[in-house]
């Protein structure tokens, strides 16, 4: 805007300011009413909805998947879909702040006369954009399942052997079902290629860079035997995941380098 | 008087006397008859009169004393441009919700004690036991759900409207200002209940903040108030919830405020003036 336009344009407003209403009681009078409405949504969603509290904190568990408020899923969503760990930081803080630094220095380059939204397609398609981008990383953070939660259907003696897996991040690395990363070996139907006790010894002496679970034999071996008899029942013949709209599971969009293990904390489900 | 009093509304102008309803004689009647005068007035009357008086004469003595009335006057009677529809009280509903967040907030704070090992126990006695306390926990809980929409639509006007242009643009700055610190009560608070929802959530919130290249690992400690997750960390995100963020959102609403009262707000952009008033305006 230069300085004609500037003159034009205060010009033109002072008319459009004579011509309108008095704030007072004009405006206030909406303002109000909108103050009410705003008040009565807040007590009604409190009644409908509640206040929940969930169990009390515990830092010593690892069966916790972390969720945020709803309008922090974008950027939970940010890390899932951003998968090289060299590109983590972008996801984490460099996209975040790229986008806070144009939203708040967008009037100086944005320096158009023109206020008429038909008439910037420009800015009015960036902000749609942006819009529906946020809107669709919320709604995928929103329905997304916990990041280490197993959908596959297994007898009731493997259940704590599933929960034991899934606690322990092996879907950082590997494929188990529809969950689970592609960095190491699919271990869908491994209980075909490896045998009960192949597994037990890749466990406690695997191939770098897994980690070796023989700590956990040693400070819980009921957990352990678990682990290895969960794995071993994986084969071809195992009843097939569930096709009804069960919760999307995270894993399988991919932990990046900023999976369970970059949260410190792994679960095995929500609640 | 009547060019410093604002146009009422058609509803709340005093009606003109009309003779015949009044019961006094219309112009037919005695020409300079005033039925009332030499009579005792009313009882009514005089209260009224009081009334009128006494609190003109309140009005008067604050004004001498602090000058507010030519700013409330300027404030309150300033002229909203033509073609404001409901999406301007966008603005003044988040202000209302950030008030209403400060009330319910005040009331959690009698009861709320940040201590790693009590928090829990205090937010859990709010919610059981301390009358209404689910209600007003609610409210605050959801309150801040409704904060965030509301300021999100208010930009979203502003940023349809062109709001933000010349000469507005420090009010966009502020805004955006305000967005954050919004959004940094919304992490701050997500703590406080401790239950294990809010533990990891924020555990992951500092997390992210640690992977910040350089500057990271500072930014983390500080959050956390050290390395480990304890009272401190908690105390922090009380202080910090509860003091300094509130503090800065209600300066930053004044300097908001003050920008709206200073340069108006805007008309909607496909309002044009009229040729001729624009060319007997001047600035």
């Amino acid at each position: 805007m230069n300085a004609r336009e500037r003159e034009q344009y205060l010009r033109e407003y002072s008319v459009l300011k004579n011509q309108g209403k008095p704030f007072f009681p004009y405006a206030v009078f909406k303002d109000s009413a909108m103050a009410a409405i705003v008040l009565m949504v807040t007590i009604a969603m409190a009644v409908l909805l509640g206040a929940e509290l969930g169990p009390k904190a515990d830092q010593t568990t690892t069966t916790y998947s972390p969720r945020p408020e709803w309008y922090f899923f974008f950027l939970f969503e940010l890390l899932r879909v951003v998968k090289p760990p060299a590109l983590v930081f972008m996801a984490t803080m460099g996209i975040p702040t790229i986008w806070l630094l144009m939203l708040l220095l967008l009037p100086f380059y944005d320096r158009g006369p023109e206020r008429h939204p038909l008439k910037r397609p420009i800015a009015m398609i960036g902000a749609v954009a942006t819009v529906a981008m946020m809107s669709y990383l919320t709604i995928l953070g929103a329905t997304a399942g916990s990041p280490s939660h197993i959908e596959l259907i297994v007898p009731a003696k493997h259940e704590q052997g599933k929960e034991v897996v899934a606690a322990n991040g092996c879907l950082g690395c590997h494929k188990i079902g529809e969950n689970g990363n592609k960095i190491g070996p699919n271990l869908t139907e491994v209980g075909d290629r490896l045998g009960r006790d192949a597994i037990a010894r890749t466990l406690i002496n695997p191939t770098e860079p897994m980690p070796s679970y023989a700590p956990l034999r040693e400070e819980n071996p009921e957990q352990f035997e678990q682990m290895v008899e969960f794995v071993a029942s994986l084969r071809k013949e195992m009843p097939a995941p569930p096709k009804e709209d069960a919760p999307r599971d995270t894993a399988s969009v991919g932990q990046g380098g900023f999976g369970q293990g970059g949260f410190g904390r792994t679960s095995v489900g929500q609640k | 008087m009547s060019r410093l009093t604002p146009p009422l509304p058609k509803f709340l102008r005093p009606a003109p006397s009309r003779p015949e309803r009044d019961g006094r004689p219309g112009r037919t009647g005695a020409p300079n008859g005033k039925p009332g005068e030499g009579a005792k007035p009313k009882r009514g009357k005089q209260l009224r009169e009081g009334a009128t008086e006494g609190s003109a004469k309140v009005v008067g003595y604050l004004d001498e004393r602090t000058g507010a009335s030519p700013f409330l006057r300027g404030f309150l009677y300033r002229k909203v441009p033509k073609g404001s529809s409901w999406f301007y009280t966008l603005g003044s509903a988040t202000m209302f919700a950030f008030i209403s967040q400060a009330v319910t907030g005040i009331f959690l704070a009698m009861y709320y004690v940040p201590d790693v090992n009590r928090a829990y126990d205090s937010v859990a006695h709010i919610t059981h036991e301390v009358f209404l306390g689910e209600l007003v926990r609610g409210m605050h809980r959801w309150g801040s759900t409704v904060m965030i929409i509301l300021i999100f639509l208010h930009m979203a006007r502003t940023f349809v409207f062109g709001a933000y242009k010349y000469p507005r643009e420090i009010q966009w700055v502020i805004g955006v200002v305000l967005l954050v610190l919004t959004l940094a009560m919304g992490f701050s608070g997500y703590l406080l209940p401790f239950d294990q929802r809010s533990l990891w959530a924020t555990v992951v919130g500092v997390n992210i903040n640690a992977s910040a290249p350089i500057m990271g690992p500072f930014i983390a400690d500080f959050l956390r108030g050290g390395a480990e997750f304890n009272t401190a960390t908690l105390a922090r995100y009380y202080s910090l919830h509860m003091l300094l963020l509130p503090g800065l959102i209600g300066a930053m609403i004044g300097a908001h405020l003050y920008l709206v009262a200073k340069l108006g707000i805007t008309a909607p952009p496909w309002l044009r003036a009229d040729k001729k008033e624009l060319a007997k305006e001047e600035i």
